[in-house]
């Protein structure tokens, strides 16, 4: 018996760049970078002081006041993205389909504004200052809750919660769930929101972030030699997957189909990748076994190239390591130089720019890469897009734990 | 100087997203104003800040309308 198939009917985005899908892309197409100094805290003692932000969001276009007082600002990015990809579907709840359409969203970290306010409010105050709403604003899945109760949905209802590959596992999980007939369709996606005095102050500790506070929109600089950590992103990305027949059958739009997801971990360190990019390897050769396809037939990937000294050239050697001859043709990108690191968003977030690469027949650029890290020896699309053949995409997510995640798209 | 039913009607219109014209006195903060059981802890937790007192739980329950949050405030003040 051969496979459900599972396509891409919706995507909706939150990024540093723009608060919809079309503007983030036209950003991303333009080179643009997302980055700007913290503003809605003091800095001072920090070791890092600008961010990725999302800019200028106004919840009010997606829900009430009230009820955007008792959802963490991840909460209110992923709703916001999950809306528009519903919307961007144009799926209807009915009856007859609400118990088999499922959400899967999760963040890396969660609610950490709201966990960083109520602490101060219950040592200022004492138990009776924190709020009813903290504990149900905050948690992780509750994007995914939120969205059932909103539109109905009975199916399946989760949020896998693995650092920054969170957002890719729970596009695949998704893939899988809709494949086995578990559901027809599936909401799925990251969110994240940490660029708060928590978030910066603990990435900042365990000495991942860019301190390039004299200038950072060339802070994010993948692969370049000058390459000095990552740069904290926030926002979200959520993809409608749907069974191909069942979208077909709705006259859906269908962008393209997810025919690859593989996994591993490094087992090897807490934050850092072993210098061969094994770990990233294996979930690369796994999702292209997944697909079918062999190497050489992916024509981009975006990378997770997120601006580390060492993980950017774990990754290249990981690609070279599965592409062999192939290495020099594929086009690989990092769009975390435009958007900095949404830990949880982040897979999402590039998930559905390998969906429009495929749509538009575009690559999207690295910006920064000015002096190229002599170890790293691949094609990475440096300051401008490329227009290009794009059948097949890979998008990659490592993250802390040593969790590996890889995503292939195809043109259908 | 507002009166605190004033103050109080402020408070319940923020708190549950209400518009101050449609609550009256004998509204029901549950039945009338959409309230559910988290919304009327935290409206309660919103009255002791603005009114600068401590709501113990017992009496908290018995605060179910404007009418009675107002006389509350008045008995306490």
């Amino acid at each position: 018996m051969s496979r459900r198939r599972v396509v891409v009917t919706g995507m909706g985005l939150v990024t540093p760049l723009a608060n919809n899908l079309e503007d983030s892309w036209k950003g991303i197409l333009a080179g643009q970078s997302g980055m700007a100094p913290i503003e809605n805290f003091d800095v001072t003692g920090f070791s890092t002081h600008f961010a990725a932000q999302v800019k200028g969001f106004n919840v009010e276009d997606y829900m009430s006041k009230k009820d955007a007082r008792k959802m963490d600002t991840f909460i209110q990015y992923g709703m916001a993205a999950a809306i528009q990809a519903i919307e961007n579907s144009g799926l209807e709840t009915t009856e007859q389909n609400a118990d088999r359409i499922g959400a899967a969203i999760g963040s890396g970290i969660g609610g950490l504004p709201m966990i960083e306010h109520n602490h101060d409010a219950l040592n200022k105050g004492g138990p009776r200052k924190v709020s009813p709403f903290f504990v149900p604003g905050s948690i992780i899945n509750m994007i995914s809750g939120n969205l059932a109760i909103r539109y109905g949905f009975k199916g399946p209802n989760i949020a896998i919660t693995t650092a920054c590959t969170t957002g890719t596992h729970n596009i695949g999980y998704s893939a899988r769930t809709i494949a086995y007939g578990d559901a027809d369709v599936m909401i799925c996606g990251g969110a994240e929101c940490a660029s708060t005095p928590l978030g910066v102050a603990g990435f900042g500790a365990a000495r991942a972030l860019s301190t390039r506070n004299d200038d950072p929109k060339a802070a994010s600089r993948p692969w370049d030699k000058d390459r000095d950590g990552f740069v904290l992103g926030d926002g979200a990305g959520v993809l409608v997957l749907e069974e191909y027949e069942h979208a077909k059958a709705r006259g859906a739009t269908i962008y393209a189909e997810l025919t690859g997801f593989g996994m591993s971990d490094d087992a090897h360190h807490m934050t850092l990748p072993p210098a061969d990019g094994s770990g990233a390897a294996a979930s690369m050769r796994n999702a292209i076994k997944d697909s079918g396809l062999n190497p050489e037939q992916i024509n981009y990937i975006n990378a997770h190239g997120t601006s580390t000294p060492a993980g950017d050239v774990a990754e290249s050697k990981a690609v070279e390591a599965i592409m062999g001859a192939a290495a020099k043709q594929v086009a690989v990108s990092s769009t975390k130089s435009m958007i900095g690191h949404l830990l949880g968003a982040a897979g999402a977030v590039e998930a559905v720019f390998c969906v429009l690469a495929i749509r538009d027949q575009v690559a999207p650029p690295t910006i920064n890469l000015d002096n190229l890290d002599e170890n790293c020896t691949l094609d990475y699309v440096p300051h401008e897009a490329r227009q290009m053949e794009i059948k097949h995409t890979l998008s990659n997510s490592f993250g802390f734990g040593g969790t590996n995640g890889s995503l292939i798209f195809s043109k259908v | 100087m507002s009166t605190i039913e004033e103050r109080v009607k402020k408070i319940v219109a923020e708190q549950l997203g209400v518009k101050e014209e449609e609550i009256q006195n004998s509204s029901s903060f549950v039945e009338d104003l959409g309230a559910d059981s988290l919304d009327t802890v935290e409206l309660v937790m919103a009255l002791e800040e603005e009114f600068e007192t401590e709501i113990p739980d017992e009496e908290a329950e018995k605060i179910t309308t404007v009418q009675e949050a107002v006389d509350y405030v008045n008995a306490h003040q």
